[in-house]
């Protein structure tokens, strides 16, 4: 049915182009010999064509543009008829002989355009019939036609300041009232076509009036066009006179296109000094016009206009245009009962652009926005409209792209109650896109309260918004923890006053971030307060004369002692590992501290922990490795907490043997004991444990342990520790010697035998090493010092 | 009479020139036959004057019981063809009877003759004035000459002439203003005017202005009546809402229109109508038909 419609009008528009050029053909046949009665007539018939009812406008056009081309040529010809001699006075008679209107209208404009041109008769006045004229045709299609037919012949003749048609004083208000007529016709004529027909086609007629809208418009970019319309006939005349026609037209998608029209058409000066007079008529409009489309584009249009040049701010204050539209915006979002949230925040997001254009400097202003902007939403609750939560997201980054700093958007109080509105997932995008916006401009968050803020901000990122318990993917909630972790680093201020502040802050926050985030979230805190026990180190020691510093200033006892806390929390989350690392983080600041007893609870709480938490045994490993590196290097202990300590190391250790783990682990003990002592107790140790490999599976693990052992003796002999002596080596390496034979050799052995080679080799100052050395495995020495 | 001069020749020429003939206006007639031949044009109270000159065919002599040239004014009504209703009719004798051997030229004048009606061209009724030149003769029949002019006559413009505005409609449906600029118009008149719709409930295609003829002849129960469409003038395209208002504008010169006749010598009466008519989109034609009166006008070229 449909297609068949398409075909028909195919068949149609090429029935009426093959008229059209027929009686063309005759048209310019007359033309050629001159014969005035023929051209008319053919030219009458020619344009009968476009009487047509049947073609969509869409199909129409192609064939006015074809009448069009022809008419050109008329033109011509009525131009050298008058030079012939005919009073073009005759002529404009002439073609109103014809009995058809439309031919009859379309000749008068060309004729008409001839008329003005001859300078017989005062350009408005025939513009004054023409448009006249033109009332004919009611028809919203054929009508459009001809008046944009109308206002294509004539926009050149307007007299306007300036033209050769430019008449006596104040012609150029013909001139406007001439295009603001033809406006109001056309417009009047797109608007009835909506009403026209049977109710079922309404979508179609809508498709269709939107094709012809640029007509309509046409005639708004005319009168910008016009020189004479300065800004005072603007506002007096023009703007008011086409605000009215769009307000009473009562139609949709006329006032929303005509006044996006204005928008775009006219001089943004204009704009800014009519700003009263354009938001006025917003609230007007009918409900289902999109108006915050109108005003954003509106807004858009300042803001550029305000960011192209800094001279044209003043004009700006002048006129209050910040609370004009916020008014605007006010009113129309009021009056608009229906307008989805969607649609509400759109335009703060505007009006929020244009202030941070504007008035970069009035923060109030783009607070004021929020506010409103906050209020709306309480009324309405969180937001399932995605297109909202897009506008919002928007909304809230203008203000961070625009000052390129968080800082600026922190003292904007109703940030954060907007930020809430969002649905949890986009609260969290948006969280990161502040953090990304801190990171890449390196924003320098300096203060206690700042930190507040913009964890505020960012709440959706610290903690599980309330009830919001969804199944995030892992990556993405990994992504998102590294990102606060990475924030939480750059948090900072050289003051330790307020650094001890900011972090009191970040731990208050973050303690509320449950399991999940807190193996994420603690560790930069920890390690960024460990930094400002060094800075205060650092300032300790640069104020040795002024020991009556603050009295109320913080110390690094004060901070390991939130450490402790903070990182307890760590051990329930659980994740003892972790919670053991930092401890011993700590207990090594605490060491240079100076602060023994600090120190010593940490490692107790690292001991607890791995006493207590750390189950797995390569964990245990793991945690043992770190916990004996760290005891190397503290220094800060005395002999008898030291001793505590070592002991329940080596005795870990032991325990760790016994499950034939390396023996290696003891070594590091070495320092703060009689290394003999130590190495005695290591060899022991690696005796019961060879003896219970044996008894268990006899494999080569004890030599090997042998072999590690005398790697270390090794290194103290090269360092000429009295109490190591070449008899004690040389019994050791005689009992692995045995050890070997009891034991099958394996690959395995001589390799770790060549260990203690290399190390010999390293130290080849040291000959008696190096004969021992050779004493036991000289293939190998060779091998590698050959 | 024209089968006379086919069958026999003509015993000699009649022709019939005016004093004035070179410089007098031409106006085309339309004949009987069809063809259009260019006449004299002469208003009422002119001197009709010229000469008549008779030459007889080679070797041939006329004679004659007396020559004389009639000024006939007569209204011919179709359903009574070939019947002359004289309203004028004067006589100027030429020669008294005898023979005529050469050629001979008498001149004639008809001064200041009182021409009341103006030639007229209708559908049932013919109103001519022409020149009779009659030889007459006794068995051979009467040689009989006519030369047709026509006349116009001119009015001054009218001391009063009201512009024609009126408010029409059918209740709930259709309510119009119109308005026309006079109630008279000359012959190269234009009608301005406006309509104004006061309420539109009907879709409406088109509308039209007509201007139409009524030539009613006869008198009583013989009274014929034809009504011409002589002019379709589209005013409108399309379906206007209230409100709106469509110009008028409708030159009178390119129709054949002539000055409204009334009561001819009470045989014939020619009226003009303005005939505003919508039609709506199943073609109903709702019209309202305004009587304008027509009148010649003195132009000055």
């Amino acid at each position: 049915m449909i297609a068949n419609g398409v075909e028909d009008e195919e068949k149609w528009l090429a029935a009426a182009i093959a008229g059209l050029q027929q009686n063309a053909f005759y048209m310019h046949r007359a033309l050629d010999s001159n014969n005035l009665r023929d051209a008319l007539k053919y030219s009458a018939q020619m344009l009968s064509e476009l009487r047509t009812s049947k073609l969509s406008p869409h199909k129409y056009y192609e064939l006015y543009m074809r009448a069009f081309d022809e008419l050109r040529k008329l033109e011509m010809f009525f131009k050298e008829e008058t030079r012939r001699g005919c009073s073009i006075i005759d002529l404009y008679e002439l073609v109103q002989h014809a009995g058809n209107i439309l031919p009859r209208l379309y000749l008068l404009c060309t004729v008409g355009s001839v008329y003005i041109k001859s300078k017989e008769a005062p350009a408005k006045d025939v513009l004054k019939d023409l448009v006249e004229m033109c009332r004919g045709i009611q028809h919203p299609v054929r009508g459009l036609f001809l008046r944009s037919y109308l206002s294509q012949v004539s926009r050149d003749k307007l007299p306007d300041i300036g033209s050769e048609y430019e008449g006596d004083a104040e012609t150029v208000m013909d001139a406007v009232e001439f295009v603001l007529q033809n406006f109001t016709e056309m417009n009047k004529l797109w608007v009835r076509m909506q009403h026209q027909g049977p109710a079922r086609e309404k979508e179609k007629r809508e498709k269709e009036r939107s094709e012809l809208r640029d007509l309509v418009g046409k005639n708004l970019h005319v009168l910008s066009q016009i020189e004479g319309v300065d800004l005072e006939m603007y506002k007096d005349t023009v703007l008011p006179r086409v605000l009215e026609q769009v307000v009473n037209c009562k139609d949709e998608l006329a006032q929303f296109y005509l006044m996006d029209c204005v928008i775009q058409v006219f001089p943004d000066e204009y704009h800014l000094q009519t700003l009263e007079v354009l938001l006025g008529a917003c609230p007007q409009l009918q409900p289902s016009v999109d108006v915050k489309t109108v005003l954003s584009r509106l807004m858009e249009r300042l803001s550029n206009y305000a960011a192209s040049s800094a001279e044209v701010l003043p004009e700006f204050l002048q006129v209050e245009a910040f609370s004009k539209l916020n008014n605007a915006i006010g009113t129309v979002i009021e009056a608009q009962v229906d307008m989805p949230i969607f649609g509400a925040v759109t335009l703060y997001s505007s009006l929020l652009t244009f202030t941070l254009h504007v008035h970069p400097d009035r923060l109030d202003y783009a607070d004021q926005v929020l506010g409103a902007c906050f209020k709306k939403l309480s009324s309405k609750g969180k937001l399932d409209d995605s297109r909202a939560t897009k506008q919002i997201v928007a909304l809230l980054s203008a203000p961070l792209e625009k000052y390129n700093d968080v800082v600026t958007a922190l003292k904007l109080s109703n940030y954060p109650k907007v930020m809430e509105y969002l649905d949890s997932e986009t609260n969290k995008v948006m969280a990161t896109v502040i953090i990304q916006s801190i990171m890449k401009n390196k924003t320098n968050i300096s203060t206690a309260g700042k930190v507040e803020a913009l964890f505020e901000l960012i709440t959706g990122l610290i903690k599980d918004l309330d009830g919001a318990h969804e199944e995030v993917d892992e990556d993405d909630f990994n992504e998102e923890q590294n990102s606060v972790a990475r924030l939480i680093q750059m948090l900072h201020n050289d003051d330790p006053e307020e650094m001890y502040k900011i972090i009191c802050t970040v731990r208050k926050w973050i303690m509320t971030g449950g399991p999940r985030r807190l193996p994420f979230t603690v560790p930069p805190l920890v390690f960024s307060s460990l930094k400002l026990v060094r800075t205060l180190q650092g300032q300790d020691q640069g104020q040795d004369e002024n020991p009556f510093g603050d009295e109320s200033s913080i110390t690094p006892k004060k901070i390991f002692q939130l450490l402790n806390q903070t990182i307890e929390v760590l051990s329930t989350v659980p994740a003892p590992e972790l919670a053991l690392q930092l401890y011993l983080q700590c207990a090594e600041a605490a060491n240079d501290s100076d602060l023994e007893p600090v120190a010593y609870e940490f490692f107790t709480q690292a001991y607890i922990l791995y006493e207590e938490e750390v189950s797995d045994s390569k964990a245990q490993v793991t945690a043992l490795h770190l916990m004996i590196g760290t005891l190397q290097r503290m220094v800060v202990f005395g002999v008898e907490n030291r001793d505590t300590l070592t002991h329940k190391a080596t005795g870990y250790s032991a325990k760790l043997l016994k499950k034939l783990i390396n023996a290696e682990l003891f070594m590091g003990v070495h320092i703060s004991f009689g290394v003999l002592i130590c190495l005695k107790r290591a060899l022991r140790i690696a005796n019961a444990a060879q003896q219970m490999s044996n008894a268990a599976r006899g494999s080569t693990g004890s030599a090997m342990l042998f072999v590690e052992i005398l790697n270390k003796y090794l290194y103290f002999f090269e360092k000429e520790n009295p109490q190591i002596t070449a008899a004690v080596i040389q019994s050791l390496i005689e009992l692995i010697k045995t050890e070997m034979q009891s034991e099958s050799v394996t690959p395995d052995l001589v390799l770790m035998l060549s260990l203690p080679a290399h190390c010999g080799t390293f130290s080849s100052r040291n000959r008696k090493v190096e004969q021992l050395v050779k004493g036991m495995s000289p293939s190998r020495h060779d091998g590698v010092v050959g | 009479m024209n089968y006379l001069i086919g069958a026999f020749k003509p015993a000699c020429n009649i022709s019939i020139t005016f004093t004035d003939g070179k410089t007098r206006k031409q106006v085309p007639m339309k004949k009987e036959n069809g063809q259009t031949v260019m006449v004299p044009l002469f208003q009422s109270q002119e001197n009709i004057a010229g000469k008549i000159s008779i030459e007889p065919l080679q070797g041939k002599r006329v004679e004659h019981n007396g020559i004389k040239v009639e000024l006939l004014g007569q209204i011919e009504m179709y359903f009574d063809r070939g019947n002359f209703y004289d309203f004028t009719s004067l006589v100027r004798e030429l020669d008294i009877p005898g023979e005529i051997y050469e050629r001979k030229t008498y001149p004639f004048e008809f001064s200041t003759v009182e021409m009341p009606y103006e030639t007229y061209n209708g559908v049932n009724v013919r109103l001519r004035y022409v020149l009779k030149v009659t030889i007459s003769r006794g068995y051979a029949g009467s040689i009989i000459e006519n030369q047709d002019f026509m006349v116009c006559n001119y009015s001054p413009p009218p001391s009063i002439n009201n512009s024609i505005k009126m408010e029409v409609g059918i209740e709930d449906c259709l309510h119009i203003e119109f308005e026309y600029n006079k109630s008279k118009y000359h012959l190269k008149d234009v009608i301005i005017g406006k309509i104004y719709f006061l309420l539109v409930r009907i879709k409406i295609k088109n509308m039209d202005l007509e201007i139409r003829r009524r030539e009613s002849t006869g008198a009583g129960a013989n009274t014929h009546v034809e009504t011409e469409t002589l002019a379709k003038f589209e005013l409108m395209d399309g379906a206007p809402v209230r409100g709106e208002s469509i110009p008028i504008r409708l030159f009178l010169s390119p129709y054949e229109l002539t000055p409204t006749h009334r009561n001819i010598n009470n045989k014939f009466s020619v009226k003009y109508y303005l005939n505003l008519v919508l039609v709506d989109e199943e073609d109903r034609r709702y019209f309202k038909q305004q009587e304008i009166t027509i009148y010649r006008l003195q132009d000055n070229s």
